[in-house]
């Protein structure tokens, strides 16, 4: 991507506004627009769109959406193609400062100073941050070279430059085994994986493709427990943890490293719903939404990272494609479907997105177990539904569609999701 | 030798008394060296402690702790109006939880009074619940103290620090004192010292080495006191629990340590800690599994529902505590060597005092001190965009582009604060991040810390690779090409 057509000159009102223009905001700009809304303006606080997509210079992108299998950046320019085919305002290098409450956007750039603009509607697509050191509290020196992954993909990826010469990497979320792949591919020695968690958080093919085929040791129940370097970390201390999650010091080894990457999680960077004052939920960190990705405040959706951390950039589309959807609906007027049906996590469930949805629609439920299932689960929506499923573990999210059939059983009720080891049902 | 040319004055060490009194020394007709060994002023005890300037009541009369406390909190109001550093009076709340804490509340009360601290007054339990609804229902008591306030304490030291600069005080960082040589034969000679760039001639030198000033004075024969480190583990919150407290809670005092306080600090979030942990290791400032957890079961005494995964960022200073338990202040048995040593608690808060009190012992020891009708107390107060009303920030961004340009958004830092902060000497990432807040906030860093590198690199003319966190071995990122890429071996898929 060179040159992103960028707007010099804000209109004063557009029917939707959308903040992030990532794989959620870019999807979100055109299912808005072939939804029938006229004015579309995307804003982003990079210079380019794409978002953390750009970064993601490996393949695995595409699959869903594209059918084909395409890279980061790849994904990101075919969705600003058709952004631009669209004709949305793009502002990027800006910041939106403030939502309020009757939908006056506060935005920021260089290229216009501050400027605020009145929105039929808006979608939250600021996706997500990194958990830091700081989060879950290593103890130890404060050197440098500790980096979240997705800082040190910015840099070797975008920028060329590596953060060390040794590493290890504390979390198996994807980032960080795709790290420890770029890294060791660019002649950095990855020592090893560090899991607090008997079971890997990444996706089983990142598992295989980024340390299995590079020999790089994956250590379950093990964790950093201290730091140690005065200017450059020089050592850390590993440490298999007890069933309590703490570290076995005595069990413990040191590592000499410069480099340790945190790939502990990502949260939802929804600090702008948070202050438009609309309700969260506590386990995904984002917002609640209902069956068209509506806040609850009215006129305000969100999709993406910054309601769940999903998986894969394709489904952030798709759940976007549904928010950009709806949100073009709003502001042209049409009937609201009514939400009738509450979504509740039961059993070995630890979240459901979205939280209601419409008995006379078709949705995608998203959600994730609490414990992992290795063998034949059973997924039981209510009374109303069962099914089979091979496995369920909290690394790879699980969908189920629904439709008018189905939900109609539970209409002005709760549809309760539980998943559950399909052996003990049985019994 | 280098030539003839003496000083007036060497300052061993850029902390918070060093740079105060190279400030107040550039009030006069003075040749003022300041030697800092770390990367930037203030990287030292100065940069990680509690960032309190306390009401004035702690220590006691009979000591210089005790009488340059109440002085040095007076002093900071000025030093605020004219450089413009994050430092705001909010107040203090000394608790006591059981009615055998009353005395020591009754006893810190008139010893405040004594000294002259105003506004001191006691509150009774609806009172603090009134002004504190969070603080826990065991609090019986306290008494409240208006004058205690909270200060960006590295902030503070920097700006003090580019005034000295401003008013002729030449400042050195990256420059450790090596050696002092032995007294000449002729006693009106100058003392000689020696740092890895040069050899300095001078009248006077004034050891503000904190940490280690027991070792500066072993370097001039004047070996008279050691210095211990007492470590402190703080634990900062997340933004969102802001206003938990408005005012900084203390316990009632133990015999070692004012106790773990809760502290709004100047830029919105909750800080808890200190723990006070005799170390032998005067440069270790890691934090401990223990330590937090004593952090946090003395604060949940205090406010119930402080919880640690609220933390967003934790460290530890390094009190450098004399075997006196007193600062070590003023002239020695070795001619022209002048002690400012066993700064802790309240060293920060009497910082101020302490410089005047070692501009008057300077004096008598034969510095001339001829005043300066061209001294310039003020420096142009840093934007803080983020605390400005919308008018102002709109009028920024529409006069400078950079204004409009979020470089950390998690505590609203522009680009126009970056350059800003580099042009008046943030060398390091850390020096950026003390300056400007870039990094502080919930992310730490993870979607600043590039543009902040790419703007230093930027400024200051030199390689990415060459930008350190703090200087010394703190690099940050090495070239792709310094060692060539290994061939992998891709093995089978399983």
């Amino acid at each position: 991507m060179t040159v992103t057509p960028h707007t010099r000159y804000l209109a004063s009102r557009y029917d939707v506004v959308i903040v992030g223009a990532g794989p959620a905001g870019m999807a979100a700009a055109v299912a808005a627009r072939e939804r029938g809304a006229e004015r579309i303006l995307l804003v982003d606080r990079e210079a380019d769109p794409g978002g953390i997509l750009l970064q993601c210079i490996h393949a695995g992108f595409g699959l869903h959406v594209f059918d084909e299998e395409i890279t980061g950046p790849e994904y990101a320019g075919r969705y600003l193609e058709q952004v631009l085919e669209h004709d949305v305002d793009i502002l990027t290098d800006a910041y939106v400062m403030d939502v309020s409450p009757d939908l006056r956007v506060k935005l920021m750039s260089p290229d216009i100073g501050v400027s605020t603009v009145d929105a039929g509607a808006v979608v939250l697509a600021m996706g997500a941050r990194e958990r830091t050191r700081g989060a879950i509290r290593i103890p130890g020196d404060r050197p440098s070279g500790v980096y979240t992954a997705g800082l040190a993909q910015k840099m070797v990826n975008l920028d060329g430059y590596l953060p060390g010469r040794r590493a290890a990497i504390l979390g198996s979320g994807d980032i960080g085994l795709i790290m420890a792949r770029r890294l060791a591919l660019e002649g950095v020695e990855v020592v090893g994986v560090f899991e607090l968690l008997p079971y890997a958080s990444g996706l089983t093919r990142n598992i295989v493709q980024c340390l299995h085929d590079l020999d790089i040791p994956l250590h379950l129940s093990t964790t950093v427990a201290a730091i140690h370097g005065r200017d450059r970390l020089e050592r850390i201390t590993v440490a298999p943890v007890d069933d309590e999650r703490q570290p076995q010091l005595d069990a413990g080894w040191d590592l000499d490293v410069d480099t340790l990457l945190l790939s502990i999680g990502l949260i939802p960077d929804a600090e702008l719903a948070r202050t438009l004052g609309v309700q969260m939920d506590g386990v995904t960190g984002g917002p609640i939404v209902d069956g068209c990705m509506e806040t609850t405040r009215p006129g305000v959706f969100a999709a993406g990272n910054v309601v769940h951390i999903n998986d894969l950039a394709d489904w952030v589309s798709q759940e976007a494609v549904v928010a950009g959807d709806a949100a073009a609906a709003s502001v042209t007027g049409a009937q609201r479907p009514r939400q009738d049906v509450r979504i509740v996590p039961g059993d070995n469930v630890a979240y459901v997105v979205p939280h209601t949805v419409a008995s006379d629609g078709t949705h995608t439920l998203s959600f994730r177990v609490r414990r992992p299932i290795t063998g034949p689960t059973l997924l039981r929506l209510g009374d109303v539904h069962r099914r089979k499923l091979r496995a369920a573990v909290p690394a790879e999210m699980v969908t189920v569609k629904v439709g008018p059939k189905l939900l109609e059983e539970v209409r002005d009720d709760v549809l309760r999701i539980d998943a559950v080891p399909a052996e003990e049902v049985a019994t | 030798m280098t030539g003839p040319h003496v000083r007036d004055v060497v300052i061993v060490g850029g902390g918070v008394v060093g740079v105060t009194l190279a400030r107040q020394l550039a009030r006069y007709h003075l040749d003022v060296l300041l030697l800092e060994r770390d990367a930037e002023v203030g990287f030292g005890v100065s940069k990680a402690n509690s960032g309190i300037i306390h009401s004035g009541m702690h220590a006691d009369p009979d000591t210089l702790k005790g009488q340059l406390e109440w002085p040095g909190n007076v002093g900071w109001l000025e030093l605020r109006d004219d450089l413009g550093f994050g430092f705001a009076q909010v107040g203090e709340l000394l608790v006591a939880l059981s009615e055998e804490e009353f005395p020591t509340l009754d006893a810190l009360e008139a010893q405040g009074e004594r000294k002259g601290v105003p506004g001191m007054t006691r509150w009774d339990q609806a009172t603090i619940r009134a002004h504190q609804p969070n603080l826990s229902r065991e609090v019986l008591a306290a008494v409240w103290a208006p004058t205690a306030g909270v200060i960006n304490p590295y902030e503070a030291v920097l700006l003090i620090a580019e005034s000295a600069a401003h008013n002729g005080v030449e400042v050195a960082t990256d420059e450790p004192l090596t050696a002092i040589d032995p007294p000449a034969d002729d006693p009106g000679a100058p003392l000689v010292l020696h740092t890895p760039q040069r050899r300095i001639a001078t009248r006077f030198v004034v050891n503000a080495a904190g940490l280690f000033a027991d070792e500066v004075a072993r370097m001039a024969g004047v070996g008279t006191f050691t210095i211990t480190g007492r470590k402190g583990e703080e634990y900062l919150l997340d933004r969102r629990l802001a206003g938990l407290v408005t005012s900084i809670i203390f316990p009632c005092p133990t015999a070692t340590s004012k106790g773990t306080l809760i502290t709004p600090t100047f830029d919105g979030t909750i800080m808890v800690g200190p723990t006070a942990e005799a170390t032998d290791d005067k440069l270790d400032t890691a934090t401990t599994p223990d330590g937090a957890a004593q952090v946090f079961a003395a604060a949940r005494r205090l406010v119930p529902t402080i919880d640690e995964r609220d933390v967003i960022a934790e460290f530890a200073g390094v009190r450098a505590v004399a075997d006196t338990e007193d600062f070590v202040l003023g002239p020695t048995a070795r001619r022209g060597f002048v002690n400012a040593a066993g700064i802790q608690s309240p060293g920060l808060t009497a910082a101020p005092a302490i410089a005047d009190h070692l501009v008057a012992a300077l004096a008598s020891e034969g510095l001339e001190l001829r005043e300066r009708d061209d001294f310039v107390p003020e420096v142009e107060h840093p934007v803080r965009f983020s605390v400005l009303p919308d008018e102002e920030q709109a009028e920024l961004a529409a006069r400078d582009p950079r204004f409009a340009r979020l470089v950390c958004r998690c505590e609203l830092v522009t680009e126009a604060e970056i350059t800003d902060a580099i042009d008046r000497g943030a060398r390091t990432l850390d020096g950026l991040k003390f300056r400007t807040r870039a990094g502080m906030g919930r992310c730490q860093g993870g979607f600043c810390t590039w543009h902040c590198l790419e703007l230093l690199a930027e400024r200051r003319g030199c390689a990415l690779t060459d930008l350190t966190k703090r200087g010394g071995d703190s690099w940050l990122i090495r070239d792709r090409d310094d060692a060539p890429p290994t061939p992998v071996e891709v093995g089978e898929r399983r």
